[in-house]
């Protein structure tokens, strides 16, 4: 049937363009036919990289474009990597991509386990629970920031009522100590949704015959979860872990609505400082050198993590 | 047939020559760039003369505070066509006179006999010169801008809270003259019921992501004793960022932050004190001058309720307020610098001048601001001038950006954060800014 389709299609190639096709190899069309993409792909992502690498070792500034570039070698990694407040973004990233995976996994599995079960009307409270993934992060740090509003938030008021405290007491966003919880809880409401997605994914391909069999075996639910369950999705929850992982650690657009970085410099992520070096204090240099250890570290991490999910797949 | 042939031919050229006729007018539309808020629905209006006047078509490209120094720096620096005007911040002078993104308008004014001594000194300095206190002109004073304070005259006036305050305090309330009355009476006011409603003391600017607590924190340093620099030897910033008299105001602004600032008022600027003020939850608020008209006007808290007061002075007597405004440029990618620096001659116009001041903006021009009907003229005006004669401003060199960005991080982690003193944030902060001035070569 294939190569009937090809013969066709050769049939319907005209003459001369035939003629010209004849004398290219398989091997030479198929670079032919993916060079396009290749050409884009340089331009927009391997030439930016290399050029900031470049950049990296150099003093320029945007800002400055008629100033003398000079080479400064080393200079910016060094400085990056003794820079204080550097560590301590570093430690912010560490702590929330930590907390909101750990908090995302649970739940989401959770939630997916539950959802796995076939109950009255649960095509609703999946798309429900969908629901806060498909909005736009603008809207959702924005409504989020109103929620958290000591004086009018509803979130304050929830908690005051429960908690008893007063909800001007109660400023999520202004606390050193709640506003990394502020934008954790959001990233979590947020994203928890696509960890339940794929773990969900992992529970509907474990084949029903295995439990038939752990029923017949008289296994328990919970040593079935423990036996079955979880090691068969263990995969899909690695990857969503993953995933969610990689967005984390680049996480720019919440932690910007929501607290700016502040107070303080209390939530300022990775991210947000390398915006501020980049395009407030327009050290071009040094942020892409700054940027080029990220890459590095989130390349890194990702490979090692990679290799011990095949490592799991093989099992 | 032949009649509709011509009929349609005859249309046809009228269409083409309308089209011709359009774009020719288009091609010398000018496009300013500004940031969007009152001043500059202002200069819309006002600008409409200028198109009467000349056939010029304005074109407008306004930017919300917010993004307004990343989106315009962003425009200069790639050398963008989009803005033929620009009425860029005061600190950007600097690097855009350096970086050649401005026209030099020497011999445009002296051509024109347009004389920056006709201009309020303050202005003058801060939004046209480059290098500081040289000749050399890069803008016109456009919108004057200063920061001050309004206060709630209806609440200071309840006989109630008078007796109140001054069994209290011992004196009558009223605008503060010093920075310790102006705490005072922030405590007094700080979640006090009035009309049935929880209010708060006082609006101050936290704000982290551009320029906020700076532009509120140097207010109150200023008057405290803070200076950038060693005057007799420039750059020399020991002992003058972090003096005593510096560490004793930062403290003091976190003690006002601490004690008398709305809950959650820990990211506020322009807008934000607004809000507060309008809303009625604070007695006293820090803003930009600009936000005046607007405030006067408003059915709540506008009118007869609406004080106005200049920066308090500080412990020493010494009384200074943090500049704000910026000067008109034209600039230099623009392929229309004719028709811009039309406008700018136009712009200087005294007549112009006054009704921008009737608008809701800022005159800089001697002639409008000296006038004896001034400050009679609005309620405000009078604290508008005395505020413009104390002005002090931030850093204007090429590397204002990490200059600024390094004091919104220290003031941000010591005063809303309450991370170490204001000795160790004044001691950063000349560390932080020694490394911007030496990675520029100047020390």
């Amino acid at each position: 049937m294939l190569n009937r389709t090809a013969e066709n299609v050769a049939r319907a190639t005209p003459e001369p363009l035939a003629r010209k096709v004849r004398g290219i190899s398989d091997k030479g069309l198929a670079w032919l036919f993916i060079s396009p993409t290749i050409l884009l792909l340089l331009a927009i992502n391997i030439f930016p990289l290399f050029w900031a690498i470049y950049l990296s070792f150099t003093n320029f500034r945007a800002n400055r474009p008629n100033e003398v570039v000079k080479n400064l070698g080393f200079a910016n990694y060094q400085r990056i990597l003794g820079d204080q407040d550097i560590w301590i973004a570093m430690q912010t990233t560490a702590h929330f991509v930590f907390w909101t995976i750990l908090l995302q996994t649970l739940i989401g599995f959770t939630l997916a386990w539950l959802i796995d079960r076939k109950f009255r009307g649960h095509a609703f409270w999946t798309t429900l629970i969908l629901v806060p993934m498909m909005l736009s992060p603008a809207v959702v740090g924005n409504f989020w920031r109103f929620l958290y509003e000591p004086q009018i938030g509803l979130f304050s008021y929830v908690i005051s009522f429960v908690s008893g405290i007063p909800p001007t007491s109660i400023q999520m966003l202004s606390n050193v100590s709640l506003a990394p919880w502020s934008i954790i809880i959001v990233d979590t409401w947020m994203w928890t949704p696509y960890v339940m997605l794929i773990c969900l994914a992992g529970l509907r391909s474990i084949p029903e015959y295995i439990y038939e069999a752990a029923e017949v075996d008289r296994a328990s639910n919970w040593r079935q979860f423990w036996s079955i369950t979880l090691p068969m999705a263990l995969p899909f929850i690695m990857l969503a872990v993953l995933f969610r992982g990689i967005e984390n650690f680049k996480m720019f657009d919440m932690v910007n609505l929501l607290t700016g970085g502040g107070p303080g410099s209390t939530t300022e992520v990775a991210s947000i400082t390398l915006k501020r070096q980049a395009f407030e204090s327009w050290r071009t240099g040094y942020s892409s050198a700054f940027a080029i250890i990220l890459f590095v570290a989130v390349f890194g991490l990702a490979n090692i993590y990679v290799k011990a999910l095949n490592k799991v797949k093989q099992r | 047939m032949k009649s509709s042939l011509k009929l349609a031919l005859g249309l046809a050229s009228a269409i083409a020559a309308s089209t011709a006729v359009s774009n020719a007018a288009h091609a010398e539309d000018l496009t300013l760039c500004w940031a969007a808020w009152d001043p500059a629905n202002a200069l819309v209006e006002l600008s409409k003369d200028f198109t009467k006047e000349t056939g010029i078509g304005m074109k407008f490209e306004f930017v919300p505070w917010t993004n307004y120094a990343d989106r315009f720096l962003n425009e200069l620096n790639s050398h963008g066509k989009l803005c033929d005007l620009i009425i860029g911040d005061s600190q950007w002078i600097g690097g855009a006179a350096e970086n050649g993104h401005y026209v030099k308008l020497n011999d445009f004014f002296d051509k024109e006999k347009i004389s920056m001594d006709d201009f309020v000194p303050a202005t003058v300095v801060g939004y046209s010169e480059w290098p500081k206190n040289t000749p050399n002109y890069w803008a016109l004073p456009a919108m004057g801008d200063v920061v001050g304070w309004t206060y709630r005259k209806d609440w200071f006036s309840k006989p109630e809270l008078q007796k109140e305050f001054k069994e209290k305090y011992g004196w009558d309330l009223g605008p503060p003259a010093t920075f310790d009355q102006l705490k005072q009476i922030a405590e007094f006011f700080q979640k006090r019921q009035i009309d049935g409603k929880t209010v708060y003391g006082a609006s101050i600017y936290t704000e982290r992501g551009s320029e906020g607590i700076t532009m509120g924190a140097m207010d109150v340093l200023y008057s405290y004793g803070f200076q950038y620099e060693n005057p007799k030897k420039p750059y020399e910033m020991e002992g003058f960022v972090n003096s005593e008299k510096s560490v004793k105001g930062l403290e003091f602004y976190k003690a006002l932050y601490d004690c008398c600032t709305p809950p959650g008022a820990s990211n506020s600027y322009m807008g934000e004190g607004v809000d507060a003020f309008k809303s009625g939850q604070v007695a006293m608020h820090m803003n930009f001058a600009f936000t005046w008209p607007g405030l006067q006007k408003d059915e709540n808290v506008g009118g007869d309720k609406i004080g106005y007061f200049v920066n308090p002075k500080g412990p020493d007597g010494d009384q200074f307020a943090q500049l704000g405004g910026q000067g008109i440029s034209v600039v230099s990618y623009s392929d229309k610098h004719e028709s811009a620096l039309k406008y700018i001659k136009w712009f200087a116009n005294k007549d112009v001048q006054a009704k921008w001041w009737s608008l809701g903006g800022y005159s800089c021009l001697n002639a409008v601001v000296k006038d004896p009907k001034f400050p009679a003229s609005q309620p405000y005006a009078q604290a508008f001038l005395d505020s413009m004669a104390i002005v002090k401003d931030f850093w204007a060199e090429p590397s204002y950006a990490p200059l600024l960005q390094a004091s919104q991080k220290r003031f941000h982690d010591y005063v809303v954060a309450g991370q170490g003193s204001a000795k160790d944030a004044l001691d950063g902060l000349v560390k932080d800014w020694t490394q911007v001035f030496q990675d520029d070569g100047k020390m």
